[in-house]
């Protein structure tokens, strides 16, 4: 049999269902590779001896109805996991144990998933290559010198690195799609109001969306199917009906009319990215669907529209780690000194930089000219969607405007990093579901995605589309272990 | 200084100045658990046992609005006869401060979930409409004690998250007197519709209050200054007192006013500045985007305006046509619910006129006396509509009827077992009143001779001897009736 940790989701589900593995062997496994890929930074947290005795709990009473059965899943440290510490990837957490579970969370354990430690991830989420993380970056198992990219970094790493068999991240702007294009794997982003926000450490309310992160598809399909459920403790869940994702998951796509916007070619996008995206759009002919050239005009106005209103949020949001209730606390001559030099050792740069941005466009005269008009852009992408989606059932596009840059590059240059979002903001904005599947490798060999969007609350359709064009794809992700001495 | 009709009126130096008075009350609102968690409201707990993790603000916990307080604020709405809006939105209030756990305050900003609306108070000079400009939900935050710890400030989440409704009058009160049959107005509406106790000791009831001055006759509003956080009636009443003057004392002097934010020291008797506009806070509201637009529908709506009971001043208007009371008992009557239907239960079975009498009198001094509310009453409605037809059919005099009244509020005594007990009935046997009335004329030979010469005051003389005599027994009609012949 193949090694364990190189096995996918639904073959290591299949096969503990037909006792071919015990919960404690999977277990082992990625234990063992987690330990040995220390390297790699990938966790911030490990949490294995307790999941070896809840594997071998699992094992003396096995519950086969379960989706994913005794499988141990390591998650992003944005994920609140009782009684396990959860960092956010800050200097102002660092010493945070939650009592209680995220909704999301909470439902991989119910259908048999097993902690196996808390993923490193850019502080707050803040970020595109996970430098800005307190526990230090992460690095790409493509690449020692390649950035995962971010904020979801560490998941990206130890999916891509086999550390786990699926994990989940969290998409305020890319976090989840463009991390998964840099190591060659599966992100999907669901439609906001999919997952429930419960429990998960905020950046930008309402933008914000927990999304699984998989070696295919199928996997992906699987997971989105556990963590996506109505929660009433979320006042932003919607209560829509949700489909057996990986029951129906099918390649028929004959038929389907998928969009192609011609504002996604940015000025100095790399040849290799326009290739790719050539790609796509012959194996979607391929599939039998057919390609339509659609206009999304606004979409030139997303980042600056996402890096107004997701600050915004995010400075209310982080208010609250104040060095009053819990978290980080810095001593001080009275309460206002406390405030300034607990956050101020607390929060890291790029952190700081947000907070005081978004302090700044909700500021009493400049509210109108940025926070009000971004919400109006907003729309204005959103409207863009909708009149496209009249045309398309889906749109296709390259996930990111290059390949994963080297560990450092950017880190000097803020906007720089900002514009690896470019892709994939108008998706949050819009509030809409999509994917990022691993399509081919430019000339370093390293890995590029396509991106698949699709229509509020339709990811079954999106994930059929996914799912068809992995296969015509074939993608063979590079990895050599070089972390592994 | 002068006051004409309700209004507050300044002069110096042979110029008149009004006062303009505009409210923020902020009334808490009665409900079990707070407006965006499950915690109890419970007032008086040992600090920090009603803390959620949402009132805590730990990460990732979100607020779910409480559908009672929504109700509850539309309820008071109805109740000021306002304009419900069917679609509201819940901001965040930006600022830092060590009992405010997520950093900013739940508020409704642009978006209220009320609009405009009315109060109608009542002055001795007759009725006042006074103008509501909104009122809109909102959290309250935790509390600092500074008191109990030489080092340290402690904080109590216990209030963090309760829900608060924020009633906005328009600048159209004009003088403390006002003010107080504002508040109290106000007070009374939402006690009859059950949505704010209307403590103002526990903190259910305090209000900012504006204050403004212009000479009389012109239109333009003068700068006002805030006076926040006023807890008592009286206290808001000192304080618009002294900072008219003051305003008034700046004009004169030639000098401008500040719009600023001031406190009201009670000890000292005297406003101070807390903070002027240009350090005025950046609220930096916008939309809360942890919670979706409040939207209510029509039949929500209807739903809540067939729960309104009977309000006060159609309350009023019913004691008036159906008790034939005045206008001024009726106010009193029903500025308090259970005042009201203490009333209706008294009258049910007794005289109106004396049941009005009898508890706007005798029974409030005793309760003022011993501070206590109607639904304390030491006398019951039950036994005080006894007491007053035993008045109404003779068997015992008003006088007695007092004496009986002291000795009921021992443990809410049956007024007719007391007359039983202390042989308390009225003497109206004309036989036996004859006797008496025959001994003391017999005993007053002078007095009479004097009366009968047109000293006819001294009736009164023989009036109280034969009440004297019959031990405050005698029913007086018949008393009179035969010392008339007798004389």
């Amino acid at each position: 049999m193949n090694s364990i940790t190189s096995q996918s989701l639904t073959t290591l589900v299949k096969n503990i269902k037909n006792k071919k593995l015990s919960s404690e062997e999977v277990t082992k496994a990625f234990i063992e590779r987690s330990e040995k890929s220390k390297d790699l930074n990938a966790y911030i947290t490990e949490d294995y001896s307790n999941a070896l005795s809840k594997a071998k709990k699992f094992d003396q009473n096995p519950n086969f109805d379960l989706k994913i059965p005794g499988i141990p899943i390591a998650v992003k440290d944005l994920f609140c996991t009782n009684n396990v510490k959860t960092t956010a990837g800050s200097k102002i957490l660092s010493n945070f144990i939650p009592t209680y579970e995220s909704t999301v969370t909470q439902n991989i354990w119910n259908e048999g998933g097993i902690l196996l430690g808390k993923l490193n991830c850019d502080e707050f989420a803040m970020g595109s290559s996970n430098e800005t993380s307190f526990f230090g970056n992460v690095k790409n198992p493509i690449d020692k010198d390649l950035v995962p990219g971010g904020s979801s970094g560490g998941s990206a790493a130890a999916i891509s690195g086999q550390l786990t068999p699926i994990t989940i991240g969290t998409d305020t702007g890319g976090s989840i799609r463009q991390p998964a294009s840099f190591t060659g794997t599966v992100g999907l982003k669901p439609t906001y109001g999919s997952c429930s926000r419960y429990g998960i450490v905020a950046f930008a309310s309402s933008l914000d969306q927990a999304g699984p992160m998989a070696q295919s598809v199928q996997d992906c399909a699987l997971l989105q199917e556990i963590i996506s459920t109505y929660d009433p403790k979320d006042s932003t869940s919607a209560d829509f009906k949700r489909n057996s994702l990986s029951k129906e998951l099918t390649r028929e796509i004959k038929g389907k009319k998928i969009g192609i916007p011609k504002e996604y070619r940015v000025d100095g996008m790399p040849g290799e990215i326009e290739k790719l995206w050539q790609k796509g759009i012959e194996y979607v002919k391929d599939c039998g669907a057919e390609i339509i050239d659609i206009s999304l005009p606004h979409t030139k106005y997303a980042l600056p529209t996402y890096y107004i209103i997701a600050p915004a949020e995010a400075s209310s949001n982080l208010a609250r780690y104040d060095g009053v209730k819990y978290g980080f606390r810095s001593k001080g001559e009275n309460l206002i000194d406390m405030y300034e030099k607990t956050r101020s050792e607390g929060f890291g740069d790029e952190v700081k930089r947000r907070i005081i941005i978004g302090t700044y466009v909700l500021s009493s005269g400049y509210y109108d000219a940025y926070y009000l008009k971004a919400q109006k852009v907003r729309k204005l992408i959103k409207n863009d969607f909708d009149e496209a989606y009249k045309k398309v059932d889906a749109i296709i596009t390259p996930s990111t405007p290059s390949s994963a840059f080297k560990i450092g590059e950017k880190t000097s240059d803020p906007v720089s990093m900002y514009l690896n979002d470019i892709f994939t903001v108008p998706v949050n904005l819009a509030g809409l579901p999509a994917i990022s599947i691993p399509a081919g490798h430019d000339t370093k060999g390293y890995p590029l995605g396509l991106q698949i969007i699709g229509k509020a609350f339709q990811e079954q359709e999106l994930l059929n589309i996914a799912y068809a064009l992995e296969e015509k794809i074939s993608f063979k992700n590079k990895i050599k272990d070089w972390w592994i001495k | 200084m002068s006051k004409e009709n309700t209004e507050y009126l300044i002069s110096r130096n042979k110029k008149i100045y009004e006062v303009i008075i505009g409210l923020e009350v902020h009334a808490q609102v009665i409900s079990n658990s707070k407006l965006f968690s499950s915690s109890s409201t419970k007032f008086g707990a040992e600090p920090n046992t009603q803390v959620s993790l949402v009132d805590a603000a730990f990460p990732g916990m979100l607020p779910v609005i409480n559908e009672f307080c929504i109700k509850q604020a539309i309820k008071t709405g109805l109740g000021l006869r306002a304009k419900i809006n069917k679609r509201s939105v819940f901001d965040r209030k930006n600022y830092f401060y060590a009992d405010l756990p997520q950093g900013y305050q739940i508020s409704q900003f642009n978006y209220p979930i009320v609009g405009e609306g009315s109060v109608i108070i009542d002055m001795p000079n007759g009725q006042k409409t006074v103008g509501i400009e909104r009122l809109h939900l909102e959290q309250d935050a935790g509390k600092s004690i500074h008191d109990m710890d030489p080092q340290n400030t402690l904080i109590d989440l216990n209030r963090s998250g309760v829900a608060l409704m924020e009633i906005v009058s328009k600048p159209d009160l004009r003088s403390p007197e006002e003010v107080s049959a504002y508040i109290k107005k106000l007070r009374s509406i939402m006690r009859y519709l059950g949505t704010c106790d209307g403590n103002m000791q526990e903190g259910s009831l305090r209000a900012d209050v504006n204050v403004s001055v212009r000479l009389k006759g012109t239109e333009k509003l003068g700068t006002r200054c805030e006076i926040k956080n006023v807890n008592s009636i009286k206290f808001m009443q000192m304080a618009i007192n002294y900072e008219a003057n003051r305003q008034v004392d700046l004009i004169e002097d030639g000098k401008t006013i500040n719009q600023e934010t001031r406190l009201f020291d009670t000890k000292k008797n005297e406003t101070r500045s807390m903070r002027n506009k240009e350090d005025a806070h950046d609220y930096r509201y916008f939309p809360d985007p942890d919670l979706l637009p409040l939207e209510v529908s029509d039949e929500f709506i209807n739903k809540l305006i067939a729960e309104i009971p009977e309000l006060p001043d159609d309350k009023k208007k019913r004691f008036i046509d159906k008790f034939k009371l005045s206008s001024y008992e009726a106010t009193i009557l029903v500025s308090d619910l259970e005042t009201s239907k203490y009333f209706e239960e008294v009258v049910e079975n007794s005289d109106v006129k004396l049941a009005t009498n009898w508890i706007t009198g005798d029974l409030f001094a005793v309760l003022n006396d011993k501070n206590l509310e109607i639904s304390q009453s030491p006398v019951s409605a039950k036994n005080l509509s006894k007491l007053i037809n035993l008045i109404k059919n003779g068997t015992i005099s008003g006088k007695i009827a007092k004496t009986i009244f002291e000795l009921m509020m021992d443990g809410d005594k049956d007024p007719s077992k007391i007359v039983e007990e202390k042989e308390l009935k009225q003497e109206s046997d004309p036989k036996e009143l004859e006797a008496i009335i025959n001994k003391v004329i017999q005993d007053n030979p002078d007095k009479v001779r004097d009366f009968k010469s047109g000293k006819t005051k001294l009736f009164g003389f023989f009036v109280g001897l034969v009440m004297k005599v019959s031990g405050g027994k005698a029913n007086p009609q018949l008393v009179n009736d035969i010392l008339k012949q007798k004389l």
